[in-house]
């Protein structure tokens, strides 16, 4: 461990503690957690490319629906309202609330849209190794978005709503209710799935920098130059 | 604490927060852009103290009025009744449901307090170079990550109530200034928890170890 040899083909530093370890191979399955401070150093997904990029093509699909059908309608004295996840937002907005409204788009709808989309192009382009380098800004960006994109927060958000207005009129869950349900399963399970390792062996080095050679990378570290 | 264990600063190395990989650079105070992926390589993230204390000061002072201030105020005919984020627990409690009333004053006012004092312990621990409960440390920084999203509840609650309750002139919802302010305090805290490098709890264990040795 004191001295890391540059043939060792998986040495990295732990992202929480720093610590240097070597991972060894792992199992379809398995995970390799930090033997100092537990943070999870990796994982290997059974399908690491191919099962993200079918739940994230069915996101993006869920994702339409979520954001085109109504969320929910409510009925009180013969009158009817009804909102979509955009509807909610600019309400706010006209309300006087814009940053508010700012902030809720961000999290319901740019936020998701970029994830989506992001693993989307990543995913379709890891079919075909060699990746050009924006491919790998593309996935940091995407993986910038990650926490962001709050569909299981909301979900439970509009329940408590849900709730609070059923004392003051008929409240009917719409199809968007049902679509963002599903995203809120479909987000984290595409995060599962996907192991960002398997892209970043693919991704073109961007270049000779002032970094000299990585003693953890695989293989490519001397070849690449 | 493994014995003999290495970090990657302590070997010359440095790892790219975004893909990982460990580049031994020329000059470790100047790393310059990690080769695979270009992004700018750190040794620890710049100004992590001042920048999360900022936003932990920021959000603490939000916190106040957040709680304050009304977040949504409900309009009838004659009546206008304004409502606190404790206020809203208080009538999901009173309305019968109370599993909801729970977790709406733990994800918007326990999680948001919870997260401020767990922030500024963790950053004062760092300062002062405190040495034991890393790991205790390291976990109380991994909840207070995982955990920050979920105080964002109250604010689509809010916001879902007043896009859906607009029967003018027989009722409606409008949102309160305190809306602002809760969410600017979410936000605040969970840029502050990506800012904390929580790297910086184990290095003052590594700088000891370094000078024994």
């Amino acid at each position: 461990m004191s001295d890391p040899a540059p043939s060792s083909p998986a040495l990295m530093a732990c992202q929480e503690c720093d610590l240097l370890q070597r991972i060894p191979p792992l199992p379809v399955g398995g995970r390799a957690c930090c033997a100092r401070c537990g943070f999870g150093l990796a994982a290997r997904p059974t399908d690491p490319l191919e099962l993200p990029l079918a739940l994230t093509l069915t996101a993006a699909i869920v994702f339409i629906v979520a954001n085109a059908a109504p969320l929910m309608g409510l009925s009180a004295v013969g009158r009817q309202a009804s909102t979509t996840i955009i509807g909610g937002a600019y309400q706010m907005w006209l309300e006087g609330e814009p940053i508010t409204a700012a902030i809720v788009t961000f999290c319901a709808v740019i936020a998701p849209a970029c994830y989506i989309l992001l693993m989307l192009t990543v995913l379709l382009a890891a079919r075909q190794p060699p990746l050009p380098h924006w491919v790998g800004e593309l996935l940091r960006w995407g993986l910038h978005m990650q926490p962001w994109a709050m569909y299981d927060v909301m979900l439970l958000g509009i329940l408590v709503a849900l709730i609070k207005i059923a004392e003051l009129a008929q409240v009917d869950p719409g199809i968007g209710m049902y679509a963002m349900a599903l995203l809120a399963a479909l987000l984290p399970a595409i995060a599962v799935s996907f192991d960002a390792r398997e892209v970043w062996k693919r991704v073109a080095w961007a270049d000779d920098g002032p970094s000299v050679i990585a003693p953890g990378d695989p293989g490519g570290a001397e070849s690449g130059r | 604490m493994t014995v003999g264990a290495l970090t990657a600063a302590q070997a010359g190395l440095v790892s790219c927060e975004t893909c990982k990989l460990l580049s031994r650079p020329v000059h470790l105070d100047e790393p310059g852009h990690c080769p695979r992926c270009g992004a700018a390589l750190e040794l620890r993230r710049v100004h992590s103290i001042q920048y999360t204390w900022a936003l932990v000061i920021a959000a603490a002072i939000c916190y106040i009025p957040a709680n304050m201030l009304p977040v949504m105020v409900s309009k009838t005919f004659a009546t206008s009744d304004a409502e606190t984020i404790i206020g809203g627990v208080v009538f999901l409690y009173t309305s019968g449901s109370w599993p909801l009333a729970l977790i709406v004053l733990v994800a918007s006012v326990m999680v948001p307090l919870g997260k401020l004092i767990a922030l500024g312990y963790l950053l004062i621990s760092v300062q002062r170079g405190m040495l034991g409960g890393c790991r205790e440390r390291t976990r109380l920084y991994r909840m207070v990550e995982f955990i920050g999203r979920w105080s964002m509840l109250d604010v689509f609650v809010d916001t879902f109530t007043v896009a859906l309750v607009q029967l003018q002139p027989l009722m409606s919802v409008v949102p309160g200034p305190g809306v602002l302010f809760f969410a600017a305090v979410v936000v605040l805290t969970m840029l502050a928890a990506e800012t904390f490098d929580s790297r910086l709890i184990w290095d003052a264990g590594s700088k000891m170890e370094s000078q024994d040795g």
